[in-house]
């Protein structure tokens, strides 16, 4: 397990280099100047556009360049803004929002999705398994933003950025989930329902609870715990659309505009992290596997 | 008619009175509001650190023009230049000015504003090692090619501009390389503002927390979420504000902020989304609390005379006589602009509706003259697509074709910054969409920017000697009615050669939510925050 665990970490080092040398190359490479339409009607002073490019390393080749802002990400610098606000301020302040809300979003289609999923798929094809699988057609059916601007209609947007503002953008970012999730559940409950080992549990004359809170619960959640990493990770990298709808000031909406304005060092600074965000959380997903069925061993 | 609407006007205004315990004064003096609420307006990421010589877009003048105060302000209805920071302005040859600032006012720190912090400021913007963006407003100033040589490799021979010079604690004098009359209005743009001592010791550190003279005080700043400024106590000028905190709210999406001030959550939004432009649905959606503003701005098509073809007045001629303005801003504008008539804004002094005899929609004398040009080929308009660039130059496409029967494509570009490269490499290959909206208020800001050979957004790249002749002539007369006269004969001459062909001003449209009894909305499309008054029951 630690060797598997540190093997994994280590595979993180190249793919770190590649990513961010992609984007960075990437944003950088736009053919546009980031200056040509920064003063309006009117173009810059060259004696700015001078200096900028000096601050920026932009007349080196990109290469370089690109070897230079490693150098400095390395001390812990993240590099400026054209407006000269540090990036690590700028993510500092973006992501913790963006946790949250990432964070609501993950517990309401955890909670509200395996619920469903857990009773509809008792009882297949009863009135709550309908009713379900009704509603989840319909919000899957339904683009993230309708969602968003009918429930920001009715409730308006966040006055703060607490567990508690975020809960109705929550619901919104993880309505797709979480219908997802309810589905998943309840054909992997329903399947696992007439295994051996569950057909076993209750002639132990084990009570039902323990039955399907244990034994069932337990061997179907594998997929659904995957599909909530990799679902967490991809939340982690913020939702440009219900950042939007909501005005929150979260990551999603920081990439967006940065990559409309050409911002390469804000944005390499943010996907970078997002980048290990993600890796990070596959792993945790993988690891979860072992601790849900001991079958499962990483040497 | 004129009695039932003043008396609508009087109620809220007998309102506020009440709730402001009878102040007396009414909203003139700074001393008769006790009103201590808060107040956000709509606001987008300022581009640049927060001082006013590093400062050209939106997001950044909010702030500024709240956290300082010029020589000159603008009236907020009317566009007319007062003196704020200014005592007096005085030229005899409208080359050498001398400026007597007044007395007693402060910096938010509590230093004195003197002479000498405008003379500091303007040198440190205009020195060519300090990048700073608003350095070219300062070119008419003796010695500013000493300062800021052309060639950005170039080492400067000075630090400080010859024709600045302190003559006391509150006077200054400013020497101009040629006449200039237009400079007294010119200096209330932001550029112009005067700086604290401790800017000059940190110019980095102070952006992180600027020091003005203005209405308001830096409180923080957020990145990527919101400014919050305070009103200062000590503010000396006419347009002191009457709340106490502001809120510069951050939004990414205009429906959003919208939606926020339909519900009380944003005060002010100095622009409307385009869905609520739809049959006028902001006017039913915010109950009488829209606001409309005269601002002063041009959008114009280009004909650059380097596109081979293009270089034909009588084609210029005709295809500003085949673009029907009126259905268009109808059928596709929602109403939001009005034709333009001339080259300058109509809320301009020396402005005359209808000075340009081809914008006006005549498709027979559009035929006849386009037969007489000779163009074969196709026309083109270039233009960034997004904020509904596309729809418009589309639909003035269509116009043309339809009219003269020549192929026309709009030709999309991905944004403004590479629509603005292809302008300013004069790579074009047709007619480009060319806005303008004034820096400050005056007709000269619409002629030698745009019309002087080798001007900065000379987009056409147009080049008459006679009309930069007549604006020399006009820059130096110090008689400002003698000045406007010459500035519209320049004007004449430039309808003549029609290098751009005016389409319409936009008017303005903003609101203001339920919380405030009373706003403005400025010619430079802007809150004007001293007209904010809040609602009695908040």
């Amino acid at each position: 397990m630690g060797r598997y665990v540190l093997r994994r970490l280590l595979q993180l080092i190249p793919v770190f280099l590649g990513t961010t040398f992609i984007i960075y190359t990437l944003v950088w490479a736009i053919p546009v100047d980031p200056f040509a339409g920064k003063c309006g009607q009117r173009p810059c002073p060259p004696a700015y556009v001078a200096a900028m490019r000096a601050k920026f390393n932009l007349d080196d080749n990109l290469f370089v360049q690109y070897v230079k802002y490693l150098g400095r990400l390395f001390t812990g610098d993240f590099g400026q803004t054209f407006a000269g606000a540090d990036v690590s301020t700028l993510i500092a302040n973006a992501y913790p929002v963006t946790i949250r809300l990432a964070l609501v979003a993950l517990v309401v289609e955890a909670v509200v999705g395996m619920t469903a999923g857990v009773l509809t798929g008792l009882r297949k094809n009863g009135f709550a398994d309908n009713l379900v699988l009704v509603a989840t057609l319909m919000l899957i059916s339904l683009p993230v933003f309708v969602t968003g601007y009918i429930l920001r209609g009715l409730f308006g947007t966040p006055r703060g950025t607490s567990f508690f503002d975020l809960i109705v953008p929550g619901v919104v970012l993880g309505s797709l989930s979480m219908a997802y999730v309810a589905r998943l559940t309840r054909t992997s409950i329903a399947e696992n329902r007439r295994a051996d080992f569950v057909r076993t549990a209750i002639a132990k004359g084990l009570p039902t609870g323990r039955v399907v809170g244990v034994h069932l619960l337990r061997n179907s959640v594998i997929p659904v715990v995957t599909f909530l990493g990799t679902d967490l990770g991809a939340l982690m990298g913020g939702a440009i659309v219900t950042e939007g709808v909501f005005n929150i000031r979260g990551i999603g909406g920081l990439v967006f505009t940065n990559i409309q304005q050409q911002q390469g060092v804000v944005v390499t600074g943010v996907v970078t992290l997002l980048v290990l965000v993600y890796l990070l959380m596959s792993l945790i997903v993988d690891l979860l596997y072992a601790v849900l069925d001991p079958r499962i061993r990483y040497e | 008619m004129f009695i039932r609407k003043a008396a609508l006007v009087s109620l809220p205004v007998a309102v506020a009175l009440l709730a402001a315990g009878c102040g007396g004064g009414g909203g003139a003096s700074p001393s008769a509001d006790n009103s201590n609420g808060a107040v956000s307006i709509y606001e987008t990421e300022p581009q640049n650190p927060l001082t006013p010589g590093n400062t050209v877009e939106a997001g950044g003048i909010k702030a500024i023009d709240e956290l300082w105060a010029g020589l000159v302000g603008y009236d907020p209805d009317t566009a007319k230049p007062y003196n704020l920071m200014a005592d007096s302005i005085t030229s005899s040859d409208a080359k050498v000015y001398d400026i007597k600032i007044k007395q007693g006012w402060k910096f938010h720190d509590g230093t004195t504003v003197k002479a000498k912090n405008f003379v500091d400021a303007w040198n440190y913007v205009a020195y060519g090692p300090n990048a700073q963006l608003n350095a070219d407003f300062f070119s008419q100033i003796q010695g500013f090619s000493d300062v800021h040589p052309d060639d950005t490799k170039a080492q400067p021979t000075a630090k400080t501009m010859s024709g600045l010079k302190v003559l006391g604690d509150y006077e200054f004098q400013v020497t101009l390389n040629a006449p200039f009359s237009v400079f007294p209005t010119k200096i209330g743009y932001e550029g112009f503002d005067p700086m604290p001592d401790s800017f000059f010791a940190d110019p980095a550190g102070f952006a992180k927390k600027p020091i003005g003279n203005g209405p308001m005080k830096f409180v923080s700043q957020t990145a990527n979420q919101d400014i919050k400024l305070t009103r200062f106590d000590g503010y000396q000028g006419q347009d002191a504000v009457h709340f106490k905190d502001l809120d510069l709210k951050i939004y990414s999406d205009l429906d959003t902020a919208y939606s926020d001030l339909q519900s009380g959550q944003l005060d002010f939004m100095e622009l409307m989304p385009p869905a609520a432009l739809v049959g006028d649905k902001y006017k039913t959606d915010l109950q009488g609390r829209n606001l409309d503003a005269g601002l002063i701005d041009i959008d114009a098509l280009a004909v650059p005379y380097y596109v081979p073809g293009y270089n034909n007045l009588d084609l210029r001629k005709a295809i500003s006589l085949a673009i029907d303005r009126d259905t268009i801003i109808k059928q596709v504008l929602n109403n939001a602009y009005t034709p333009a008539t001339s080259f300058f804004s109509a809320h301009l002094d020396g402005n005359t509706p209808g000075s340009c005899a081809y914008c006006k929609f005549d498709p027979t004398q559009a035929k006849a003259l386009f037969a007489k040009s000779g163009f074969t080929g196709k026309l083109t308009i270039a233009s960034n697509s997004d904020g509904g660039h596309k729809e418009a130059m589309t639909a003035i496409c269509n116009s043309i074709s339809k009219t003269l029967g020549v192929p026309c494509d709009f030709v999309p570009q991905a944004s403004f910054g590479q629509f603005r490269s292809l302008i300013t490499s004069k790579q074009a290959t047709g007619m480009v969409r060319s806005d303008w909206g004034a820096d400050y208020p005056s007709i000269e800001d619409f002629l030698n920017p745009i019309f002087k050979t080798g001007s900065s957004s000379n987009d056409s790249v147009y080049s008459n000697p006679q009309v930069d002749a007549l604006l020399t002539q006009a820059d130096s007369t110090a008689d400002k009615d003698g000045a406007i006269k010459l500035y519209q004969q320049a004007e004449k001459l430039i309808e003549a050669d029609l290098p751009k062909i005016p389409l319409w001003n936009e008017k303005g449209t903003g609101g203001y939510s339920s919380r405030l009894s009373a706003a403005k909305l400025s010619w430079k499309r802007q809150a004007d925050v001293s007209s904010f008054r809040l609602a009695s029951s908040s």
